[in-house]
Parts: structure tokens; sequence; C-alpha cells
């Protein structure tokens, strides 16, 4: 090019492009897109290989080397050599960093799985255990009273404990969901020196012994006051067990409830209790509920504080203050005792309703702390809209009509 | 600005008084709440009380000898703990060796790997597993369990017998003839069907401070090119501590105090047991669960000062525990 022409050119009044696009040659979506998460198939190898690997070995060295039998021996065998195996096929591949995150992920998976299966394991067992006890309808209505150790599972019952865990359980319910509500309460709304005390005091009798719960209440009610066995004194005795469980859920809870509701209403200038009454309780109620209900799950499966106080009996006695009175746990522990297969059936059979029971209470917490504090359910919220409503008829007909109608928010 | 007239304002503002006052709704409020928290506290001096004033003669007549004696005939014969502590202590620890792994597992499990979307499903059944039965349990170990470990037992004692805690009398290695029943009823028996039921207690503690672990440093380990494991040794298991030590030391206090289904399980023995393999052991509650029905007055309040030692027993555990866990970063979240 000449510096004529160049000129000639820059006469013209086209502008000089002050941006170029670089040729890449390819369109940049030719480029193969790189998979961040997913399985790879060397990974799956690995696995599988591993575990093929283990449970040859294992085998190999139960059968040849040294000789054993059993399967919890064979299956913690074969993990231990499971993973000696999948760290060496996984070092084959990866960095030393990407093989103990391989490592620890198997391990926590299989620690996991062994606590589930393990609780699967439990209530099948117990269920299979009892059905042939559970499937007579006379074993839900007739107590053991006509029934000896000998007779068939035709004959006789465990209404008797089923009525007695039920009276247990409410009286139970009655004593200690007042106070564990108030002390919960207590640790939450006054704080201070006293309360993070208490709140200690609460830590260490959650894991009282519950044979001390027991005794403690063998000791005061029937020793010195002369109660006797009975009802009253076991509920008594589960009560003690269940009020600091009450009281540190029912704590974990009240503490969800969002500060700033709290704020609005000591701003709007009501006083503690009506905060309490009015904010925190409401908002805290399905959290409260699911507290109160693992209480109760957990005192209905009690046996040692019943054992030392309930007393033992086969017939039905529905009165919890006088004459020894039986429940569920009880029963299925003084049942298996003895060595005829009919009465550890029904041993079996208390122990597995005395298990639907606490998947019923189970249930119903799930349902109902399905949500946290302050999160409604439908209903809530129809009837929170329901009340906006109403609040907001009276304030447009004394508004002028020049202002415009405030924004209400009917739910948030 | 007090005193001066603002625009707007014909009149001069007083300086308000901002303190709340205390009316009398508040007042029987606040008393009641304070006497519901005064409550626990009486209890537990109750408890503690109790049992010393019932224990004291029993006490009394055996003098120091209660710590040291292993029999128990508090009617003929002399009686103590030294037996039964050993026992109890023995199974706690065999229950906290299968527990720990077990629940940081599943913790570990349900806050870092599980999908979100099975999270709470878990942590609902974990919380299931905490409340089933002990009975149930024990019914469990007993009857389907035990007969399962006896040979994981031998096959332990035949190898490592010659580690003395795995020692087992009376049975010469790779016997084909050996009787089983010398495996049952053990101290390892019973210690993995109470670390069934401690686990869920101390996986749950462990779960709730995993989850509390700060968002931002987890993604900063993981913006450093940190693995998942790199993650959670570097920003969970440091934030998790005082809750691994803690939720050990719970499960170590529920362990200590678990009656019905070590009494399932074990068959008494009034000695020291230190072979973990071996048929026979003792354990404080199972000795009160067994015990309290066919005893004189005075059995009853040797009893009553063998619950005391283990009342004291798990206190001392739980106030450790307590501490730990106080001391310990997570938990501690401030409101924002």
């Amino acid at each position: 090019m000449t510096a004529v022409e160049t000129t000639a050119e820059n006469r013209k009044p086209v502008a000089p492009p002050r941006t170029t696009v670089p040729d890449r040659g390819l369109p940049s979506n030719a480029q193969a897109r790189r998979r961040l998460g997913g399985v790879r198939s060397t990974d799956m190898l690995a696995l599988f290989g591993a575990m093929a690997a283990s449970l040859t070995m294992t085998a190999l060295l139960w059968t040849e080397l040294s000789p054993f039998t059993g399967v919890v021996g064979y299956v913690v065998t074969s993990w231990f050599l499971f993973v000696l195996t999948y760290a060496v096929l996984v070092s084959f591949d990866e960095d030393r960093p990407t093989m103990w995150d391989r490592l620890v992920s198997a391990v926590v998976h299989s620690l996991a799985f062994v606590l589930l299966a393990v609780l699967l394991v439990v209530i099948v067992y117990t269920i299979y255990r009892g059905w042939s006890a559970m499937v007579h309808l006379n074993f839900y209505t007739q107590d053991l009273r006509d029934a000896g150790p000998l007779d068939p599972l035709t004959v006789g019952g465990v209404e008797h404990a089923i009525v007695g865990t039920l009276v247990e359980i409410g009286i139970t319910l009655a004593i200690a969901v007042p106070r564990g509500l108030i002390g919960a309460i207590f640790l939450h709304e006054i704080p201070g020196p006293f309360s993070r005390f208490v709140r200690t005091i609460v830590d260490a009798m959650t894991a009282l012994p519950d044979i001390v719960a027991g005794l403690f209440i063998y000791a005061t009610l029937i020793l010195i006051f002369g109660l006797g066995f009975s009802g009253f004194a076991a509920s008594c005795a589960l009560a003690v067990t269940i009020l600091p469980i009450i009281i540190r859920a029912g704590d974990v809870v009240l503490r969800l409830v969002p500060g700033n509701l709290t704020e609005a209403s000591y701003a709007l200038g009501s006083g503690q209790w009506r905060t309490v009454w009015h904010v925190v309780l409401p908002t805290a109620r399905s959290g409260l509920a699911t507290a109160v209900i693992l209480g109760a799950a957990r005192a209905i499966g009690e046996t040692s504080p019943v054992l030392l106080t309930a007393g033992f009996a086969a017939d039905l006695n529905a009165n919890p203050f006088s004459g020894p009175m039986v429940s569920l746990p009880l029963e299925a522990f003084e049942a298996v005792q003895s060595p005829q297969p009919a009465m550890i059936a029904r041993g079996f059979g208390s122990a597995a309703t005395l298990l639907v029971l606490v998947l019923l209470l189970f249930a119903v917490a799930r349902i109902l702390g399905g949500r946290g504090a302050g999160q409604l359910s439908a209903g809530q919220l129809r009837r929170r809209a329901a009340a906006s409503r109403r609040d907001k008829a009276p304030t447009w007909t004394f508004r002028p009509r020049s202002t415009p109608p405030p924004v209400t928010t009917a739910a948030p | 600005m007090a005193g001066m007239t603002r625009p707007g304002y014909d009149f001069v503002p007083l300086r308000r008084d901002v303190r709340s006052r205390v009316g009398p709704a508040d007042r029987v409020f606040r008393l009641v709440a304070r006497s519901g928290g005064g409550l626990v506290l009486v209890i537990m001096v109750l408890v503690g009380t109790f049992l010393a004033f019932r224990a004291a003669q029993a006490l009394h007549k055996a003098g120091w000898s209660f710590l040291t004696t292993q029999q128990w005939s508090p009617d003929g014969g002399g009686f103590g703990i030294a037996a039964v502590i050993v026992g109890t202590v023995l199974i706690a620890l065999v229950a906290i060796v299968v527990a720990v792994p077990l629940a940081a597992g599943t913790a570990l499990y349900i806050s870092e790997y599980a999908p979100s979307r099975i999270r709470r499903t878990l942590i609902s059944l974990v919380d299931l597993m905490a409340a089933v039965p002990s009975v149930v349990y024990g019914l469990w170990g007993a009857f389907l369990l035990q007969w399962q470990v006896i040979k994981l037992s031998k096959w332990i004692s035949d190898w490592f017998g010659w580690i003395p805690v795995f020692q087992v009398d009376g049975v010469t290695r790779h016997d084909p003839l050996a009787t089983r029943t010398v495996y049952t009823s053990s101290t390892f028996i019973a210690g993995i069907v109470v670390a069934m039921m401690v686990a869920p207690i101390a996986c749950s503690i462990m779960r709730e401070a995993f989850g509390q672990a700060p968002p931002g440093e987890r993604e900063g380990a993981y913006a450093l090119g940190a693995t998942r494991w790199g993650m959670i040794r570097s920003v969970v298991l440091p934030f998790g501590r005082g809750a691994i030590i803690g939720g050990t030391m719970l499960g170590l206090g529920r362990a200590l105090g678990e009656t019905i289904a070590v009494v399932m399980i074990i068959s008494p023995v009034f000695q020291i047991q230190p072979h973990i393999l071996e048929n026979g052991t003792s354990s404080v509650s199972s000795l009160i669960a067994l015990r309290y029905g066919e005893s004189s007055p005075f059995g009853i309040s040797a009893l009553m000062a063998a619950g005391l030692a283990l009342f004291a027993l798990t206190l001392l555990v739980n106030f450790a525990a307590a501490s730990v866990v106080a001391r310990s970063r997570s938990g501690a979240v401030s409101e924002v």
C-alpha cells in the first residue's frame, strides 16, 4: 500500500473499525463440555472391584485359612478388607487427597448404613417375633388372669398392660408437661446466672440414670409415704425421667422464635407475660408439641423406673392409686423371662405393640413438627388472612376518601 | 434540645421515662417461671439427699470397704461396689468404642453427604432410634444379636486372645468342640446393644454442631481446592470438636445408667471380670433391678448406696460433658 492510497482512503467518510473480532478458527461451542459431577466408570470399577475382592478374600480366609462361621463376623471382616482394597484401587488412578476423600466417603456411607440397618432390623425382628401373638384379637381384649404360661396364644392377652401404659402415660404427661414448659420458658425468658445454673442442672438431669429416678420414687413415695406399688408412683418416676427432656427440647424450640417478633411485641408496649402468651408460645406451638410428644415416646418405653415402682400383676387394674399396675415394657420384660414359647411370643407381642405406639407418636410428631417456628400451615394462613380482612373492614369506613387505602399484606 | 420549643410543636417535650414498668401480671409470670426453674434444682437435690439418707445406714456399716469389696451379700458377709462399678465402666467403654464411630459417621453422612431431600427423614429416623424402648433393644440383643456375636467373640478370642482384654478362660484355642456358652452374656454383647442405644443420642448432638459449621469457611475451603474430606477435616471437624467430645460424654453418661437391656443380656457375677468376651459381668443398675425385690431393709439401704455411687458417677461425667460443650465454639450462635 502506498501513502497516497492511504490518504485517499482516509478521506472517505467511513470511520475505521475500533474493535476487531479475532478469528478463532472453530466456533467456541465445539469444545467439549467438561463434566464436573456424575459418576465415572473408573469409580464404579474401583468400588465393585473392591467389593468383589473383599468378599472373595474373606471367603478364602474363612474357609481355608482360619475356619469360622457366622454372618456378623463375615460382614465385619469383609468390610475391613473392602476398605483396604478400595484404597489401593483408587490410589492407582488418583492422587493422595482424592484417595482419602473416596475412602472417607465409603466409610461414612457404610457407618450410616449400619446404624439405619440396625434400626430396621430391630423393628422388623420385634414385630416378626411378636406377630404370632398379635394376630389374635384376644391379645388386646383379655388380660393374663386366666392364662398360664402353658396356655396357647388364643387365651389371654395384654389388655392390662395396654390400659396401664395409657393411664401411666396420661398421668406422667399431666405432671411433667406444665412443669416442663414452665421450665423451658424460664430458661428462655429470664436469662441470668440462675438460669445458666439451672440449664447445667437440666443437662445433668437429662442423663440421670432412669433406675435412679425409680429408686428415688421408691425411697420417697413407697418407703417413706407408704403409697405402695401403684401406677401413680410409676408415673411420678416417669415424670422425673422426662421432665428434663421436655425442658431441653422446649428450650431449643423457643430459641428458634424470631427475635424481631418478640421485639415488635415489646415495641407495641405489651409486657413480658403478654408477649410470651400471645407471641412466643403460639409461634413455637408446633415445635413445643413435638417436644412433648418426644418426651411421651421416651416415657412410654421406660422400663426400669416402672420396674421399681409399679409392681407386677396379671390382671386388669385401671386405678392408678391402688394396687400394682403393669405397663407394656414391663410386661414384655417379665414375659420373656419365661421359658415357654407362648409367653415369649406374648413378650415380643407386647414389645411390638409398644413399638407401634412409639411409631404412631413419632408420626404425629412429624406431622405437627414439620414446620419451623413461625411457618404456618395452610389452615393457619387462611385464618390469618380472614382475621386481617376483619381487621381491615372498619378502617375502610372511617378513612376519608382522599387518602389511599393502607397496603395490607394478608399473609407473609 | 430539651427545653427548646421545636417548630410545629407548641409544648416543651419533657424527658420521658423509658424504663419498662413491670406490671402485676409480669411479676406473677416471673415468679412462676422462676419456681419452674427452681423445681428442677429441688428435684435433683431431693434425689441426692434421699439416696444419701437411705444409704447412710449401709455406708456407715461398710465404711471404706464399700469401694473395695467385690461380693454383694449385705445380709451376711461383706458387700461393695468394686465389681459392679468395674463392670458398669467396662460395658460403657465397649458401648462408647462402638457407638462413637457410628454416631460420628452417621452425623457426617446426614450433614455432609446425604441429598438434602432425604435429610429430614434421616434426622427423624435417628430420633426414632433414640426413642425405641430399651426393652426392645434388650429383646433384640438377647434373642438375635447374641447368637451372631458369639461367633465373632470366639474368632476374636482365638486369634487375639493374647491381648489380656480378649482372653477367655476355660477354652483351648481352635477347639472345634468347645462350648459356645462361655461367650454368651458377656460384657462385649451388652456393650454392643448399649452402643446402639447411645449412638443416636450422640449422633444428634454431633449433627447439630456439624450443620452449624460456617458456610463461608466451607466455601473457602472448596475455593482453595479442597476435596470434600479436606473441607470436613479442616472446617467441620474442628468446628464440631466440642460437640464430638460432648456427645461422647453424654453417651457415656447414658451408657453408665442403662438398665433393662443390660439386665436382659448379662448373667450377673460379683467379681471383677476384666475379660470382655467371657460370660458373666455386672453393672450397678442391673444389680439394683435384680435385687430390689428380695432385699431386707438393710439390703435396700445397700442398694441405695450403690445407686448413690451411680448417681455421683453419671453426674461427674455429665458436668464434664457440659463444660466441654459450653467451652466449644459450636452452638454459640449470636442472633443477627
